[in-house]
């Protein structure tokens, strides 16, 4: 195994290089009936970055909006309100009911579930020949389309000759590349995972995480993973964001963020993760501590901060460190209104007192 | 030396299992999914079993509580418990065995609450049905149990759908421990949940191991977790065992080429950010040979040269994914 360290690609300031902009996306559904005026907030001022040839990872727990979030991004869930740029020009606006093929052109997804997301009546070469036909990549002629498709298994690490296979006569993993390379086909900027290792048998999650680097490292595509595990995330992606009931808490360059969490709940994801290196690292009295921040901090760390005055209203974002690592960290002191989504954390908190 | 005899805890072994093999039998052909393995469990004893979907690890669960059906055989081997032999257990044995002796979580144990029953119907349930108590002296018992796990007995009350994931869970560990049994089976218990409440079940079943003094045979996918909790572990691949040990030293020392991939597959948290492999595709073991002790204590399959090939073809039947 070699030991050479991966590379992580710094974002650049220069608005050129921006793939993807979301801009105070929020989203809402409503609950009761047809004449209820309630609602819950599942996502709210979520305002995130992907620069070109860039992977940032989305993580928190099940609940906190993240596939929300890249339901939004992808047009399938219409937002509530906000802006998702992509090269700078505002898709909401271009395409205002339905995402177009332009769009689709763009970006595109991987989901969590490919036993799911491949249709079991066609083979694969049916999957890849139709992303390349409806978006015009096929070149001109047959052969090409051919060459086209070979090139696309090799880029995904599978043989040319399981163009004939159907789904079923392949592995998790086999299926999960196919997946991607269908993703490919269409050429996109952009390249959505939503937990696209989870279904997969570990010992071939590995291998799919190396080929989405590899993906961004030869072709520079851009990507937003998706995941809770907060491992992969730092093995994967050059910045790391964390969500919490619909809002982004905490981001900044995976090693460092995942290093240094500010945020009590970036603490709590992070002391929670089984790791033999640290065992026996479970402290009842620290969780509660930080249980009792998450939920209702009375202090901020970062009181008097220069750039930024702490605030209780405003999702103030306060500078962590080296200003390199863009890492930052949304105020101790805001809390985010009632009704937010992703409780994961709130339901618990009056049975786990006797533990602290 | 030989496997069985090593353990954690007491020498006296709660569970021995010895050369179990089971096989699905179909009308064409049938396929070996547990293939000759032998582990046992001592007194207050981790065990885990690790290793990927379709390796096994949930069938040995399943005949140790005599759950396997049809087309399901035991093919060979023995299964003992405390000295009685399981697989000759009558049915009025076995009820007894199940529960008081043995108790099982499930992978999805959070889900297998009956949803039209409070949870404390079915706490109560246990002790009228198992130990024959009185209704009030069996819901004096379950607030108790409630209170064990850490929830709040006034839940008695709350039907299934009102708890977190989390608290069903543990409610369902409550419940497999309420007659203390000696032995608990784990099977995936907290792979639907997130990680901090993982965390939280695993430090729970650690402190209700400490105090009740039960051993666990602890089921996951998950090493880093399985390095954690367990004393011991062993690792399957395809049916077979290929490597046991003390946790730690096959955390610190995996020996056989899958279990250096599968310890592999978990990027660290901590230090820099080294490629890592995984098992690559395609590539699987076949005709495992029988352990041998590579270190003191330390077991694995020897590997040769050809017992590991990069090809497409499914060379063992029930070999994992």
């Amino acid at each position: 195994m070699s030991h050479a360290v991966l590379s992580s690609r710094r974002p650049s300031a220069d608005t050129e290089a921006t793939a993807l902009e979301v801009r105070g996306l929020g989203k809402s559904f409503p609950i009761g009936g047809l004449f209820s005026r309630e609602s819950v907030r599942a996502l709210h001022g979520v305002d995130l970055t992907i620069g070109r040839g860039e992977i940032v990872a989305l993580v928190g727990e099940s609940g906190s909006g993240k596939s929300t979030l890249a339901r939004c991004v992808a047009r399938l869930e219409r937002p509530s309100s906000g802006a998702i740029l992509i090269d700078g020009v505002d898709v909401l606006k271009r395409d205002r009911f339905q995402a177009s093929r332009a769009f689709r052109s763009q970006l595109q997804m991987v989901f969590q579930d490919p036993f799911g997301s491949l249709n079991p009546a066609h083979r694969v070469e049916h999957f890849l020949r139709r992303s390349l036909a409806i978006h015009r990549k096929g070149g001109s002629s047959e052969t090409e389309t051919q060459q086209r498709l070979e090139e696309l298994m090799t880029t995904v690490g599978l043989q040319a000759d399981m163009l004939n296979s159907y789904p079923h006569e392949l592995s998790g993993g086999q299926r999960q590349r196919v997946a991607i390379a269908r993703a490919l086909a269409v050429e996109p900027q952009v390249i959505l995972a939503d937990e696209p290792t989870s279904m997969l048998d570990v010992s071939v999650r590995i291998g799919v995480l190396n080929l989405m680097r590899k993906l961004r490292d030869e072709q520079g595509t851009s990507m937003l993973y998706i995941t809770h595990d907060l491992a992969s995330a730092r093995y994967l992606a050059d910045r790391t964001a964390v969500m919490f009931a619909g809002e982004l808490v905490e981001e900044g360059e995976s090693l460092d963020l995942l290093a240094n969490p500010a945020h009590p709940y970036t603490q709590l994801l992070v002391s929670a993760v089984p790791d033999p290196a640290r065992a026996g690292s479970y402290d009842p009295v620290r969780r509660a501590e930080l249980r009792q921040a998450v939920m209702a901090s009375t202090t901020c760390a970062f009181d008097g901060d220069p750039n930024q005055a702490c605030s209780a209203e405003e999702p103030v974002r306060h500078g962590v460190g080296d200003p390199e690592n863009l890492h930052w960290v949304r105020c101790h002191l805001y809390r985010p209104q009632a009704g937010a989504g992703g409780h994961a954390l709130a339901t618990e908190p009056t049975d786990n007192k006797a533990s602290a | 030396m030989t496997v069985s005899q090593v353990s954690f805890g007491s020498h006296e072994p709660v569970l021995d299992v010895k050369n179990l093999s089971v096989k699905y039998i179909g009308d064409t052909r049938s396929t070996t999914a547990v293939d000759r393995v032998s582990f046992s469990i001592g007194t207050g004893e981790v065990f885990g079993l690790a290793g990927e979907s379709g390796c096994g690890k949930s069938t040995i669960a399943n005949s140790i509580m005599r759950l396997l059906k049809d087309p399901a055989k035991i093919a060979g081997g023995s299964i003992s418990f405390g000295g009685k032999d399981v697989l000759a257990m009558s049915p009025d044995e076995l009820r007894r065995f199940r529960w008081q002796d043995v108790a099982m979580v499930f992978q999805s144990a959070m889900n297998s609450l009956n949803p039209v029953l409070t949870i404390g119907e079915q706490i109560v349930d246990i002790f009228t049905t198992h130990a024959g108590h009185s209704r009030k002296e069996s819901l004096r018992r379950a607030g108790e149990l409630l209170e064990l796990v850490r929830i709040d007995p006034a839940r008695l009350k709350s039907y299934p759908h009102q708890l977190s994931g989390g608290m069903r869970q543990r409610a369902v560990i409550a419940m497999a421990v309420a007659l203390k049994p000696s032995l608990l089976i784990l099977d995936e218990p907290t792979t639907a949940l997130d990680v901090v409440v993982q965390q939280e079940i695993m430090a729970q079943i650690k402190e209700l191991q400490r105090e009740l003094g039960f051993s666990v045979l602890f089921i996951t996918h998950d090493m880093s977790l399985m390095v954690e909790l367990s004393h011991r572990m062993a690792v399957m691949y395809g049916g077979r065992i290929v490597e046991t040990a003390k946790a730690q030293d096959v955390y610190a020392n995996p020996r056989h080429p899958y279990t250096q991939a599968l310890m592999g597959a978990f990027p660290p948290l901590t230090g820099p950010r080294i490629p890592l492999t995984g098992l690559p595709d395609g590539v699987k073991f076949r005709n495992i040979p029988d352990l041998s002790q590579a270190a003191p204590g330390h077991f694995v399959a020897p590997v040769s040269a050809d017992a590991s090939a990069a090809d497409d073809t499914a060379i063992m039947e029930g070999a994992a994914r």
